[in-house]
């Protein structure tokens, strides 16, 4: 079986069916900052196997806080602080300016930039990153998050990783997938002919839980990204799904249904035990945890249709949180426990809201796309990716938390579905 | 396949009463010298096995055609078994009764509206409404299984209302009859 198993994602791996995800930018933010990103210096003699500035050049644009400036338009290409003229950027309407050389030692790559504020008309920020040809597009993300986090204020998730759910038309190829954030560098973690949905990240980022069909019920499976080992974990009698990790690791919300009772449960990952949470004869499921490592968000079915409540997990209290609408279910929470993400019912739409929990103010922020599921909330809170149908097939978007910067990631090839995005590693 | 099991079985009741209607003509044209009021008496009997027999086949046909829908269709956010499917699940559940060897499973399914997991309940409410009608029309606990596959494996691939109604749904799939 495992042998076989083997087999079959080594012939796959061969065969190489990419998703292939693209973004396409539909919107930005008003507010957004001039930023040029100038072609970086190389003297080799080759050309770089990856296009460093490009992929810097990328990652600012499509997150919507910045808009930046093509190469064609600059009056030169300065790549040393001496070298800028302020005054050139000034007139283009530039904010701020980045720059940068790199070399090859023999041994790696190097890339030395510099963040030049063009009205102060000083250098912001100058740093260093190094690294192998391997991790070239990894030193570009990480200089995208620096530039981001120094100019925003926010930390930048340009260096975190997605997984999702590929499948054909047929329904009979089901593929989970990992990949940059931005869609790049595509691998396949899991294959099957039977439905894989319900991805989750652990927080430290080494495996992904998620349920698998292949057992003739729903079961929930660990994964290790590295190794690619592979574990069932809960297999009860029944169907077992919704799988979350508690922030800390430590315990794992699920559902579990026993004669078409679906409700909340959690496993203690030290010790195997299984504890319930809720028992209500409504639907209870897609648990997701608070940051206190203590309160839950699930959709309930208690008052007739699915709307969002909290469950205390130490006094089991149970409160309601949506009241606009009658279809609000998968909450995910904002990490600083200031928005809840869910999927709401507009007229006959299905779109993604964002309610305010101090003042209960709900924002829906995709009114553009359809069919919309599956949130799942970038780590530094700024972007929510879902999965949405468009033209007949399922493809991933994404929108900010704000509902100001908007963009795709079609797949050349099939249905993408379930997103799940990581932890900051 | 399944439809086709059934009519064998049904087939082959049929052939017995026309192979007993047969022999007792074969015995009165053997007989051919015996009275016409025997004669009359054994061609009642005759019309009499026939109606019977073609009474029995018409219901059986009936039965059969009952048993040949296994698809039952829900509405949107329901779990409520609808008037239209009971007949049938009816004859499920009497079929399941008189062969406690059959065994089904009941694959619940929605339609791709909402969320993956709500959608993976809902599908299970379904397999577990039909569950419970058959049970209480005479199946057995241990013939019955109840898999949902939520969104996963709509029936259709249209993304509108007539196509949504068809995707939700419990199939009753027979492992073995």
């Amino acid at each position: 079986m495992v042998m076989r198993l083997m087999l079959s994602l080594l012939v796959l791996l061969s065969a190489a069916v990419h998703a292939e995800l693209t973004i396409q930018v539909t919107q930005g933010k008003q507010s957004a900052i001039p930023i040029g990103i100038v072609p970086f210096e190389w003297d080799g003699l080759q050309p770089l196997p990856e296009d460093v500035r490009g992929i810097v050049n990328d990652d600012l644009g499509r997150s919507g806080y910045f808009r930046t400036l093509a190469a064609e338009n600059m009056i030169g290409r300065p790549y040393a602080p001496e070298q800028v003229v302020f005054g050139d950027w000034k007139n283009l309407r530039q904010d701020f300016v980045v720059i940068g050389k790199i070399t090859y030692d023999g041994s790696g790559y190097a890339v030395d930039f510099h963040v030049m504020d063009v009205h102060q008309k000083v250098e912001l920020f100058h740093h260093r990153v190094r690294g192998t040809a391997s991790q070239l597009r990894d030193m570009a993300h990480y200089i995208s998050d620096f530039v981001f986090s120094k100019l925003t204020g926010i930390p930048g998730v340009f260096s975190t990783k997605i997984v999702y759910v590929t499948t054909n038309r047929e329904r009979n190829r089901f593929n989970l997938n990992y990949a940059d954030a931005d869609g790049a560098r595509e691998q396949l973690i899991f294959t099957s002919t039977q439905p894989i949905i319900s991805p989750a990240w652990s927080p430290d980022g080494k495996r992904i839980a998620y349920v698998s069909f292949e057992s003739g019920r729903t079961a929930i499976y660990f994964q290790e990204l590295a190794t690619g080992k592979r574990q069932m974990v809960l297999n009860m009698k029944g169907s077992n799904s919704a799988p979350a990790f508690s922030p800390d690791g430590q315990r794992l919300a699920f559902v579990h249904s026993e004669g078409g009772n679906p409700d909340i449960f959690v496993l203690d990952l030290a010790s195997g035990n299984v504890s319930r949470l809720t028992d209500h004869y409504a639907i209870d499921t897609e648990p997701q945890w608070m940051k206190d490592n203590r309160t839950i968000v699930f959709t309930s079915s208690r008052a007739g249709g699915p709307q969002v409540y909290s469950l205390d997990t130490i006094t089991r209290e149970v409160k309601r949180m949506t009241f606009q609408g009658n279809y609000n279910a998968r909450p995910r929470v904002t990490d600083d426990g200031r928005k809840l993400i869910y999927v709401h019912r507009e007229d006959e739409g299905f779109h993604i809201a964002s309610q305010d929990l101090a003042t209960g103010a709900v924002n829906i922020l995709t009114m553009d796309t359809q069919l919309d599921e599956s949130p799942s909330v970038a780590p530094n809170g700024s972007m929510v990716i879902y999965a949405a149908t468009e033209a007949d097939r399922s493809i991933l978007a994404a929108v900010s938390v704000d509902g100001d910067v908007k963009f795709r990631l079609p797949s050349k090839y099939g249905d993408v579905r379930e997103p799940a995005w990581s932890p900051i590693f | 396949m399944q439809t086709n099991a059934l009519y064998k079985a049904l087939g082959l009741s049929l052939a017995a009463l026309l192979v007993t209607a047969c022999s007792s003509k074969d015995v009165k044209e053997e007989e051919g010298s015996t009275v016409a009021q025997v004669e009359t008496a054994t061609n009642t009997v005759d019309q009499a096995a026939l109606d019977a027999a073609a009474r029995e086949a018409a219901a059986r046909e009936a039965q059969a055609a009952l048993l040949a829908q296994t698809v039952f269709y829900f509405d949107f956010d329901q779990s409520t078994i609808k008037a239209e499917s009971k007949a049938a699940l009816t004859a499920h559940a009497a079929y399941l009764a008189a062969n406690s060897t059959a065994r089904v499973v009941l694959e619940g399914h929605a339609d791709e509206r909402g969320t993956v997991e709500y959608n993976l309940a809902l599908g299970e409410r379904r397999g577990e409404a039909v569950r419970r009608f058959l049970l209480a029309n005479g199946a057995a606990a241990g013939q019955i299984e109840v898999v949902s596959y939520g969104e996963e494996r709509p029936a259709v691939s249209g993304h509108d209302e007539s196509s949504y109604e068809k995707n939700r749904r419990v199939e009753i799939k027979y492992q073995s009859r």
